[in-house]
């Protein structure tokens, strides 16, 4: 794996600053009654996607969730087209057919964003599947989190990759909530690493709030997968700051739990790192934060500029040929 | 049968070689499947293309979406219908409407194959017809041959639709043989067969209702009735212009399906024929089918539970002599 330049740092800080400036402007439009949509808010987990990406090419592919805005971003899913499906338009991802929880974007390697808990991981190993057979050198990441390791799905999924040594990698984003239920109110399991041993998967933990550590992680893992050293689960523990989804008070989240989470934020972390150890200057990063606002504000101003899909759009894509409904 | 569906999956196989099939059992060092459909393929292609799963329902599904999103036709084999329901998430949550959702970006051209049914003793948990259950789901294709070279045909074009579709095999037919097409001749999707053609009644079925309405037209021509018996092959997307057009003429209709009667296909066909044509039918559309409880085991038991083509010349008799 490629060392950890502070090019890499930059470029990671680059891309969670997207990602939470991107959820800070949704929550801001909803919480407004500019827009109304449900919204799963990854305000917590960015630099996992972001630390992961960085090993990722476009053609390697990325199965995600309704939880996945920071999945997406950091893989490369342009911002203008997200925004857009966001809002339901015709220029979005998915002409607004499928919305934020079914991006789309196979040109960046963004393949499936499902709805179903644990439903991607059966898929993923679809993916990679493919991969092996036809020898691409392509690798699949496949990001769901602690509340998925509950379903059946994730048990098959992960059974079946490791007996044909799939070239994936499982990213468990622990945010230690499976929807309201807290982990230890959802599994007596000490940690999600140790299922992987059930199936005789390499497993590992990491903080996934450190830009570094899941660099490190992230970079093995790849490398295993693309090399034929086959399947990789990660347990990235992270924290979840806005509940559920928009509208949910956070109530059943002790303040104590969550002011300990806000103390190892993985971006404010990050940031200060990059100051702390001279990469960046205040000058440098507030540039960068502004370049970014306006590539959002960029987006945003498109997305609400373009127009709805045409009710045609519902002959179409049911099947491969147009069909009246 | 068994051999009309093996030699379609091996013409598919030696035509394309995106095409690979997954399932439980199916390698020939499993014995080449429970019905020996896949005998012989893992030895002819290899177990990379002819690979044995654990009895892993929604990952064998869930791999086959993946790997066709990626671009190649797998061939999933779910051993008995009934366990398809483990895997109802990845089919109609997914695989049916990963188009739609992605406006169009991704496809899921895999081909489910399952087989199932009644008359053998199998019981209530392994001899269910499903079908309208995937039916019911825009975004999927169901197909059910009714005989060996249909089977072939239609399991070539199922492979090599780009749409998913789930391939509904009887097995209480998998050992009739018949003559079957040259390579590579396809039976084309969503078109239905005029089996038999017929003045006086329409006699529509699928898979296993064929055969029978066959034999009910044959007793019904002795007794001076012409049936025209339609093969709809494709149950969904269902070819209503073949259907609606003869029953404009017989102006009867009677629908077959071994799946039980309530709310089975036949209340689909029979309520589109009731629309379009109600005021040119002499008789409310009539349906055959077997009878609504679970498949029960004991012999005599499961024959009350099945129809007979009896059964089937009967409702024909009750269209005709509706007005009198």
């Amino acid at each position: 794996m490629a060392d950890m330049t502070p090019a890499t740092l930059m470029s990671i800080y680059r891309t969670a600053t997207t990602i939470r400036q991107c959820d800070e402007r949704f929550l801001a439009m909803l919480t407004a009654g500019e827009i109304a949509i449900t919204y799963y808010s990854p305000r917590g987990q960015e630099v996992i996607s972001a630390a992961t990406a960085a090993h990722l090419t476009t053609d390697d592919y990325v199965v995600t969730t309704y939880r996945g805005l920071h999945d997406h971003i950091a893989k490369g899913v342009p911002l203008p087209q997200l925004w857009a499906e966001f809002l339901g338009r015709a220029t979005g991802t998915c002409k607004g057919k499928g919305g934020p929880m079914h991006i789309t974007h196979p040109a960046s390697g963004l393949m499936v964003t499902t709805g179903l808990v644990g439903a991607g991981l059966p898929i993923a190993n679809g993916f990679a599947l493919s991969s092996q057979m036809r020898q691409d050198g392509r690798v699949t990441v496949c990001n769901f989190g602690d509340g998925a390791t509950n379903i059946g799905a994730f048990h098959e999924a992960l059974n079946l990759a490791t007996l044909w040594n799939l070239p994936i990698v499982f990213v468990c984003q622990n945010n230690q909530y499976g929807e309201k239920t807290p982990f230890a109110n959802h599994t007596k399991a000490d940690s999600i690493a140790t299922r992987g041993s059930s199936y005789a998967m390499r497993s590992v933990t990491v903080d996934g709030n450190d830009a570094r550590a899941m660099y490190a992680a992230a970079g093995e893992a790849i490398d295993r997968a693309r090399s034929g050293a086959g399947p990789t689960l990660i347990e990235a523990l992270t924290f979840r700051f806005r509940g559920h989804n928009f509208g949910d008070d956070s109530s059943y989240i002790p303040a104590e739990q969550l002011a300990a989470a806000a103390e190892r934020d993985s971006v404010p972390r990050l940031r200060a790192l990059l100051l702390a150890e001279g990469h960046a200057t205040e000058a440098d990063l507030s540039a960068l934060e502004k370049d970014v606002a306006a590539s959002i504000d960029e987006a945003v101003e498109f997305a609400l500029a373009s127009p709805f899909p045409d009710a045609d759009e519902n002959r179409r894509d049911i099947y491969r040929d147009e069909v009246t409904v | 049968m068994v051999e009309a569906c093996r030699e379609a999956l091996r013409e598919a196989m030696a035509e394309d070689e995106s095409v690979f099939i997954l399932g439980e059992d199916i390698g020939d060092a499993e014995g080449g499947g429970t019905f020996k459909v896949t005998k012989g393929l893992s030895t002819e292609f290899g177990t990379a293309r002819v690979r044995t799963t654990p009895i892993s329902e929604q990952a064998i599904v869930g791999a086959a979406i993946g790997a066709a999103i990626a671009g190649m036709r797998p061939v999933a084999e779910i051993m008995l219908m009934n366990f398809i329901t483990v895997a109802m998430d990845q089919i109609v949550n997914h695989a049916a409407k990963l188009r739609y959702m992605s406006g169009g970006e991704t496809s899921v051209p895999i081909t489910i194959r399952t087989a199932t049914g009644a008359g053998n003793g199998t019981g209530a948990q392994h001899s269910d017809m499903l079908e309208a259950w995937f039916a019911h789901v825009p975004g999927l294709k169901v197909v059910m041959p009714s005989s060996p070279a249909e089977a072939k045909g239609l399991l070539l074009s199922a492979i090599f639709d780009d749409d998913p579709v789930v391939f509904v095999e009887k097995k209480e037919m998998y050992g009739t043989r018949s003559e079957l097409p040259g390579p590579g001749v396809r039976i084309p999707l969503g078109k239905a067969n005029v089996a038999r053609a017929g003045r006086d009644v329409t006699i529509i079925g699928y898979g296993g209702a064929v055969p029978q309405s066959l034999k009910a037209a044959e007793a019904l021509a002795a007794e001076g009735v012409e049936a025209e018996v339609i093969d709809l092959r494709t149950i969904s997307p269902w070819d209503q212009a073949t259907v609606l057009e003869s029953v404009a003429r017989t102006r009867a209709a009677v629908v077959v399906h071994e799946a039980v009667r309530q709310f089975g296909v036949g209340a689909e066909v029979s309520s589109v024929i009731h629309e379009e044509l109600f005021g040119d039918l002499v008789a409310p559309v009539q349906r055959v089918a077997s009878k609504n409880l679970p498949v029960p085991f004991s012999r005599p038991l499961e024959q009350a539970f099945l129809y007979t083509s009896d059964d089937v010349a009967a409702a024909a008799r009750t269209a005709l002599d509706w007005k009198k």
